[in-house]
C-alpha cells in the first residue's frame, strides 16, 4: 500500500509522470466514445424506422444485422471488422487500381464500435417508437405534415421518454467498449494505461486511476441523462 | 320575369362548395365497411351523420382527409380534385404533397383528443400554422391566444394535455383544429370519450361554430344536437346511406324504416 502513494508523482504532469498520457488517453476514449454513440444513433434511428416502415427486403437486411451484431461478442467483431475490414477496403481500392490506405485507428474505431451500437440502438429505438400513441401520429397526417416533419416534431420527442433508458445504457457500454480497442493497438485510455504501469511498475496505481476516470466519465453522463430524461418527460405526470 | 336577371340569379345562388365526395368505397380484408357513400358540402352547410356502431360514419369521415384510403370514390375539397393511382393493385393517391396542402384545409376533431403529448396546449396550437402552413411565430401565437380564448381555455395555454379533463383537451383539440382557419371542420365523435358532466361544455363550443356559420361535418351519436344544430343529416346503415335531408325530415319524418327506428330514440 506504501507503494501506492509513493509512487503518487508518476501521475503528475510533470516530466517523468504520465498524467498527460493518461489525460490523452481520456480524450481518445471519449472521441471513440462520442463518434461510435452518434454513428450508433444514426443507425438505430434509420434502422427502426426501417424496420418499422420498411419494405420486407429492408425489415430482412435490418434483421440479419441486429441478429448477426447482437450475437457476436464485441471482441471478435472488433478484430473481424477491424482486421477483415481494412483489408476488405484496401483490397476493393487495388483490384479499382488504387493504392491502399492506411486506414487510421479512431476513423476504424469508431465506425466498428458504431456498427455495433447501431444494432442495439436500433431495437430500442424501435420498442420506443411503437410506445408512441397511433393517434398523435395521425392528428399530424391528418394536418397535412409531411413525413419527416411528423419524425422530426412528433415521433422523435414523443418516443424519447422511451428510449432514453436504454440509450444512456448504451453510452455507458460505449465508453468502456472503447477498452476493447486496445486489441488492435489504438491508445485509448485503457492501452495507456497499461504502458504506463508496465513501465512503472505501479500496476495498482494507475489501473485504480484508469478507473476513477471512467467512473468520472459514468458520474457526469448520468447527470446528463437525468437532465434530458426529465426535459422529455415534460408534460408526463409523475407518479407520486 | 325580374328573377331571371343576372344579379337575381347571384343572390339565390347557392353557397360556393366546399367538399365533394362520390361514392366512396372501403373495404378492410373482406369487410365492405362503405358501399358508395356520397356527400356534398357548401359553405356554411353543417352535415351530421348519424349511424349504429359499425355503420362506416368513422370510417367515412377518416376516407375524407384520406387517414383511410378509399378503394372507389372522387374527392374534391375546395374546388381541387385528389388524383389517384394505382401501385400494385392498391388506388392511393398520387401526389403526397396535394394531399398534405389539401389535408391542411380540413380541420379534424379526433375522438380520443389525440393532442401531442410533449407541447403544452399553446404550442399545440400553433404547431400546424407555424410547421405547415408556414405562419411566421408571432402571428401563430397571436392566432392560438385567439382561439384558445374561444373555447375558454387561454387561462390553460402553458399547461400539458396531461393535466386536463377531457372536456378541456377536446377544447385544446377543437382550437388547434380553428387555428388553421380550415374550410371544412371534421367532428369525428368528439364527445364519445368524454365523461357526461363534460359533454356539455364540448357541445356549446361545436354549436358556437355552427351558429357562426362554419362549415362543418360531424360524426355523432349525440342525437338531439344534431338534430338541432345541422343544415342537413345523413343516415347511414351499414356503409350505405339510408336516409338523408333536414333534420325534420331524418328525425320526424324519415322514409326507412330503420332510420325511424334508430332516431326513435330521441322523441
Amino acid at each position: 500500500m506504501s507503494d501506492l502513494f509513493a509512487n503518487l508523482h508518476y501521475l503528475s504532469f510533470s516530466d517523468g509522470g504520465w498524467g498527460w498520457n493518461l489525460l490523452r488517453g481520456l480524450a481518445s476514449t471519449l472521441q471513440i466514445a462520442l463518434g461510435a454513440y452518434a454513428l450508433g444513433m444514426f443507425i438505430g434511428l434509420f434502422g427502426a424506422l426501417g424496420k418499422l416502415n420498411g419494405s420486407t427486403p429492408t425489415r430482412w437486411l435490418l434483421e440479419i444485422y441486429t441478429t448477426l451484431i447482437r450475437a457476436v461478442p464485441e471482441l471478435v467483431l472488433i478484430l473481424l471488422l477491424y482486421y477483415a475490414g481494412t483489408a476488405a477496403i484496401n483490397h476493393m481500392l487495388e483490384s479499382m487500381g488504387f493504392r491502399p490506405i492506411d486506414i487510421s485507428g479512431l476513423v476504424a474505431g469508431i465506425a466498428v464500435l458504431g456498427i455495433v451500437q447501431g444494432a442495439y440502438a436500433t431495437e430500442v429505438i424501435r420498442g420506443a417508437m411503437l410506445a408512441v400513441p397511433l393517434g398523435q401520429i395521425e392528428a399530424a397526417q391528418a394536418f397535412g405534415m409531411s413525413r419527416w416533419k411528423i419524425l422530426r416534431r412528433i415521433t422523435i420527442p414523443a418516443m424519447l421518454p422511451f428510449a432514453l433508458p436504454g440509450l444512456s445504457n448504451l453510452w455507458l457500454i460505449v465508453t468502456k467498449d472503447t477498452a476493447l480497442l486496445a486489441v488492435v493497438g489504438f491508445s485509448e485510455l485503457a492501452l495507456v494505461t497499461r504502458q504506463a504501469a508496465g513501465s512503472t511498475r505501479s500496476y495498482l496505481m494507475f489501473f485504480l486511476a484508469a478507473a476513477c476516470l471512467y467512473l468520472c466519465i459514468t458520474l457526469i453522463s448520468n447527470q446528463l441523462f437525468r437532465y434530458l430524461e426529465k426535459r422529455s418527460r415534460r408534460g408526463q405526470p409523475e407518479l407520486v | 320575369m325580374s328573377s331571371d336577371t343576372p344579379s337575381d340569379f347571384k343572390l339565390h345562388r347557392s353557397p360556393a362548395e366546399a367538399l365533394i365526395v362520390e361514392n366512396i368505397h372501403k373495404k378492410f380484408d373482406d369487410t365492405e365497411v362503405l358501399r358508395g357513400v356520397s356527400l356534398e358540402a357548401h359553405e356554411g352547410d353543417v352535415l351530421s351523420i348519424i349511424g349504429a356502431s359499425g355503420s362506416g360514419k368513422s370510417t367515412f369521415l377518416r376516407c375524407i382527409n384520406l387517414l383511410e384510403q378509399p378503394d372507389e370514390g372522387e374527392l374534391r375539397i375546395g374546388g381541387e380534385q385528389i388524383k389517384f393511382v394505382v401501385k400494385r393493385g392498391k388506388r392511393i393517391p398520387a401526389d403526397m404533397k396535394q394531399v398534405e396542402r389539401l389535408r391542411s384545409k380540413l380541420g379534424m376533431v379526433f375522438q380520443s383528443f389525440n393532442l401531442w403529448s410533449h407541447m403544452n396546449v399553446l404550442q399545440n396550437v400553433m404547431e400546424v400554422p407555424v410547421q405547415v402552413l408556414g405562419v411566421s411565430k408571432a402571428e401563430a401565437q397571436e392566432r392560438a391566444e385567439h382561439y384558445l380564448n374561444r373555447v375558454g381555455l387561454w387561462e390553460k395555454r402553458d399547461a400539458y394535455p396531461a393535466y386536463l379533463s377531457g372536456g378541456q383537451q377536446q377544447r385544446a383539440g377543437i382550437a388547434r383544429a380553428l387555428a388553421i382557419q380550415p374550410r371544412v371542420m371534421l367532428f369525428d365523435e368528439p364527445t364519445s370519450a368524454l365523461d357526461p358532466e363534460l359533454v356539455g361544455e364540448v357541445l356549446k363550443v361545436i354549436q358556437d361554430l355552427a351558429n357562426e356559420g362554419r362549415t362543418m361535418i360531424l360524426v355523432t351519436h349525440e342525437m338531439k344536437f344534431a338534430r338541432d344544430v345541422s343544415t342537413q343529416v345523413i343516415f347511414l346503415h351499414e356503409g350505405r346511406v339510408e336516409e338523408r335531408g333536414t333534420p325534420q325530415q331524418v328525425f320526424y319524418e324519415p322514409e326507412s324504416d330503420r332510420c325511424r327506428s334508430f332516431v326513435s330514440s330521441i322523441h
